[in-house]
């Protein structure tokens, strides 16, 4: 990269640890942390067994968060992922007992087979960094980081998550098969959950609070606006497109582009950073009017960025 | 994508957008930095109300409850104009106008509700400080009214744009006023000013000034005594008489009831003293505007300044009341005795007296009797005021009918109206012609700008007699009771712990000093901004090289200024985007440039992946273009551009050497 750089920080060492157990999914790792550091999100839509839990559990540990897993079924309530009160014959009054929500970085493993309800309790829970149960609202620990995973097929007896609730997310992405290398080393390999267990925390969590404070702080120029700009206009007049991007969707790009520009260790925004993030941030807020319904998130991105001259 | 219309429609009139919370506050707060001044000239129960319906406004804002209704309001309006009626029994003129203009601000917080609502009041606003002008022109106004200016322009910024922070729209106000600023300076100096104000004032609008006036009675001048407002301001040209020698001659009083002197008949024609020979000195004076005919100078006048006439009792006058602060050059001969000449019927009149006091009168003859000369008498009369026991005081009992025999004979205790007034009575009674003269007496030179300041509190009376051979001569009976208040000023002749006014006390001199600096301030400004008369903005564009402009020249320069200043203000704010674009077209230059080399830079391709796919291809490019994408990151993305990267970027792109594909 030809300008200034900023000093490597403890992320960098994060993502190289992380790449050593996920195998052959950098990018994937990057958007992952891209997208707590923007304090969103993270969709992660594949089939079982490419690494999914693996990568949540390697990164909450090497931020020294700590970790909950919640496998939705059918028959879940939303105090299954809350927490419930129960009497205390001791104390004689009720007393709170936290569900799995209360972690700092949260595997929801298959949403889509969770009920409506138990769906919009977590997603409430996403939104407000909070939750309300009989009355009394608790706060959610910071940094709050939910993955929520979903298999794209079999969809018999699930609930796809709405497009309102898909906005929730800040990113949605996909893990895909390992190459061969990657997974010749996989399979040679350790086993991933020992490596994982002997992982040791890069940052800690005071720090990833700074760092989360400091994507704000990245610099976006007028001319960075006018692109976003343009490419929300474009999706909006464009026929190709059932509805275009929202001013939500248009904040969360930037978001996003911030914290990346900020792992790519620099201080400003560049239109390059908006187009790194654009599969993983508009993929599933844009619908391609027709022609095409199994289009992928980065077929619908290159497509917006190349109809889009940068300003 | 559908968009929604703003705002909704009802019938065929658009609705204007309700204000958000943030909005209101803007408003109470620039309402109630309006009316802050108010409070010192507008009616008590007025301002109680104001501040009543101010503080309801705000806990209606603070418990988000709904506004009062129409008829309530309607109830309001009719109470508040009657009480403004009652108050000053008219509507008319400038006090009951300000006072409904008041009014109206506070009720309209009470129905304010849409950006329509606001925007009324923002311009209630301005106006009302505008109004504050009427009543004062100090430097101190004109800065709590700039400083309230930013505020309301920040309030009507809100309403165009509510999500900034109090900081952003105060500084956006600010930058917009400071944009205003040279506009303001060009039309402050090259507007063609007229003579006096531009529009007429209602009558009321001169009452409550202090000054001398036109009838003495006991009490008259120690009242005026406790004042500490300055009367005028004089500069003189050259070395400046000592302080005894500054008779300052006000309105001369002849005829007399036994308790109050009133001026007497001032027509007839005088010589005025020639100013070419003898003690002349020339100055000029600042009056503070007191709403009265007289001009004060020093005795005697020798000139006259524009519109002035010197009455037969050598009083100078002016042809209209002093409504606005005026300057005239003056010179004025020390040692010039006038009335040789006087008539018979006039020397009669100066001997009228009413047939009480008898007292004084039975003293006064028998003093004539014992005395050989006028001369004499006088001394006589002197040296009964020395070596009896009378008192200098600013509070001397209060006096009844035979106010002069009770003096004399009873309490012996009075300020200068009481001895001047005796004198002159004593005089008249023992036959020799005599009145009594009000002024001013010394004066305070203050070091910082060297104006001598005049306060009320100079405020004096003396005698004038009139001698055989001689004329008019002055005598003052409190330089014989009390000579330190001519020699050194009232502070040092009345016994300690009288009621001084503050700024007159010879003790905290820091006080004093800073005082003095404060008035040199405050003369400026009344001598520069306000004292801009059309005189003085002829001297100053002459100065600028304006020769001999009248009007139209100098509507054209101000027209062509303005025109120029407008035009510098655009290109300042332009400045950055064309800035920007020049960036954008060295951008292009170089696509263009290596597209020659079938390397041109796609449209959607960010500046670090151009300058990437350039290197992979052209591997002898990928240092300049390393350098040329920072240069243009650092312009077009990042925080600061300087004008120095930007001339870099246009040299190396110049300058970039390509050759021709292998």
């Amino acid at each position: 990269m030809p300008t200034s750089r900023l000093p490597s920080s403890p992320i960098h060492e994060a993502i190289h640890h992380a790449g050593r157990i996920v195998l052959g999914k950098e990018r994937q790792i990057r958007l992952a942390l891209v997208c707590l550091l923007a304090r969103g999100h993270l969709l992660i839509e594949d089939l079982p067994g490419v690494g999914k839990t693996i990568l949540a559990h390697v990164l909450a540990r090497l931020l020294g968060l700590n970790f909950h897993r919640i496998q939705c079924t059918a028959d879940m309530l939303p105090a299954d992922i809350i927490g419930v009160s129960i009497y205390d014959r001791n104390s004689g009054g009720f007393q709170f007992h936290p569900g799995p929500i209360f972690a700092q970085v949260i595997l929801v493993d298959e949403i889509n087979r969770a009920t409506p309800k138990s769906q919009s309790a977590l997603l409430e829970a996403m939104e407000e960094h909070q939750v309300t149960c009989e009355g009394e609202t608790r706060p959610l620990p910071d940094p709050f980081f939910v993955i929520a995973t979903q298999n794209p097929y079999h969809q018999i007896g699930t609930f796809p998550l709405p497009e309102s609730q898909l906005d929730r997310f800040l990113m949605r992405i996909e893990m895909g098969y390992p190459d061969q290398a990657a997974e010749r080393e996989l399979l040679a390999g350790a086993d991933r959950r020992d490596m994982v267990a002997s992982l040791n925390p890069c940052l800690e969590p005071g720090e990833l609070i700074e760092l989360q404070r400091t994507v704000r702080e990245v610099h976006v120029s007028a001319a960075l606006i006018a692109y976003v700009q343009a490419l929300a206009e474009h999706t909006r007049r464009s026929p190709d497109y059932e509805a275009g991007l929202s001013p939500r969707a248009a904040l969360a790009l930037l978001r996003a582009a911030r914290a990346w520009a900020l792992i790519d260790r620099r201080d400003l925004v560049l239109p390059e950073d908006i187009q790194a993030v654009l599969p993983a941030v508009a993929g599933h807020r844009l619908h391609p009017a027709s022609g095409a319904p199994n289009a992928s998130a980065s077929d619908i991105a290159a497509a917006l960025i190349g109809a889009v001259p940068i300003p | 994508m559908a968009t929604s219309t703003p705002g909704k429609v009802r019938g065929a009139r658009r609705v204007s957008p309700a204000l958000t919370r943030s909005q209101e506050l803007w408003l109470f707060a620039c309402a109630v930095v309006t009316l802050l001044p108010d409070v010192e000239y507008a009616p008590v129960w007025l301002t109680v109300a104001v501040a009543a319906g101010i503080v309801w406004r705000l806990a209606l804002w603070w418990r988000r409850a709904a506004l009062p209704s129409r008829w309530l309001l309607t109830f309001l309006v009719v109470a508040g104009s009657a009480g403004i009626f009652f108050t000053y029994r008219q509507f008319f003129g400038k006090d009951p106008g300000i006072a409904l203009l008041i009014l109206f601000l506070a009720l309209k917080l009470l129905e304010m509700r849409s950006v329509r609502d606001g925007l009324s009041v923002i311009f209630l606003c301005y106006f009302l400080l505008l109004t504050h002008f009427l009543n004062e022109q100090g430097i101190g106004v004109a800065g709590f009214t700039l400083t309230a200016l930013v505020v309301v322009t920040a309030a009507l910024a809100s309403l165009g744009h509510a999500g900034r922070s109090v900081a952003e729209q105060l500084r956006l106000s600010a930058v917009m006023l400071a944009q205003a600023t040279p506009f303001m300076l060009v039309l402050f100096l090259l507007f063609p000013r007229v003579q006096g104000p531009l529009w007429g004032m209602p009558a009321d609008a001169y009452s409550g000034m202090s000054g001398l006036s036109d009838t003495m009675s006991p009490g008259s001048i120690s009242n005026l005594s406790l004042s500490g407002e300055i009367a005028f301001r004089v500069k003189f040209d050259g070395e400046a008489p000592p302080k005894p020698a500054l008779y300052w001659r006000g309105p001369v009083l002849t005829l007399f009831d036994g308790r109050t002197w009133r001026a007497g008949a001032r027509q007839g024609k005088v010589s005025l003293p020639d100013t070419a020979s003898g003690r002349t000195f020339r100055y000029s004076v600042t009056l503070e505007p007191h709403n009265k005919h007289w001009l004060f100078a020093l005795e005697m006048p020798g000139t006259l300044p524009p519109d002035a006439v010197l009455a037969r009792d050598y009083q100078l006058l002016s042809r209209m009341p002093v409504r606005s602060r005026i300057r005239y050059e003056m010179q004025s001969r020390l040692d010039f005795v006038p009335g040789a000449e006087e008539s018979e019927a006039s020397l009669q009149s100066h001997l009228n007296m009413p047939a009480n006091n008898p007292r004084t009168r039975a003293l006064a003859m028998q003093w004539r009797s014992e005395s050989a000369t006028d001369e004499a008498l006088i001394r006589r009369m002197l040296d009964h005021f020395r070596q009896e026991n009378f008192f200098y005081t600013l509070t001397p009992p209060l006096l009844g009918e035979n106010s002069i025999d009770q003096f004399l004979f009873d309490t012996r205790r009075g300020f200068c109206e009481h001895f001047a007034s005796a004198f002159v009575f004593a005089m008249r009674a023992a036959g020799v012609p005599a009145r009594v003269v009000t002024g001013y007496q010394g004066g305070e030179q203050n070091p910082v700008d060297g104006y001598l300041i005049v306060r009320q509190s100079d405020a004096h009376a003396w005698a004038e007699v009139w001698l055989k051979d001689t004329g008019w001569v002055r005598i003052d009976p409190t330089a014989a009771i009390a000579p330190s208040r001519i020699e050194a000023g009232l502070a040092s002749a009345v016994p300690a712990g009288e009621p001084l006014p503050f700024f007159v006390r010879a003790d905290l001199s820091w006080l004093r000093d800073i005082r003095f600096r404060w008035d040199a301030v405050t003369n400026s400004w009344n001598q520069w901004v306000l004292g801009y008369t059309p005189q003085r903005q002829r001297e100053v564009l002459s100065r600028l090289g304006m020769r001999e402009p009248d009007w139209k020249a100098m509507t054209a320069v101000m027209a062509a200024l303005c025109g120029l200043l407008l035009l510098g203000l655009t290109f300042w704010t332009l400045h950055k985007r064309i800035h920007a674009d020049k960036t954008v077209r060295a951008w292009n230059r170089l696509s263009r440039r290596l597209a020659r080399v079938g390397l041109a830079r796609k449209d959607w391709e960010g500046p670090a992946d151009y300058a990437r796919r350039v290197a992979l291809a052209q591997p002898e490019l990928a240092r300049p273009m390393e350098t040329i994408a920072a240069l243009y990151i650092e312009l077009r993305y990042g925080k600061l551009g300087s004008k120095a990267t930007q001339q870099q970027l246009h040299g190396l792109i110049a300058n970039l050497e390509i050759a021709a594909p292998k």
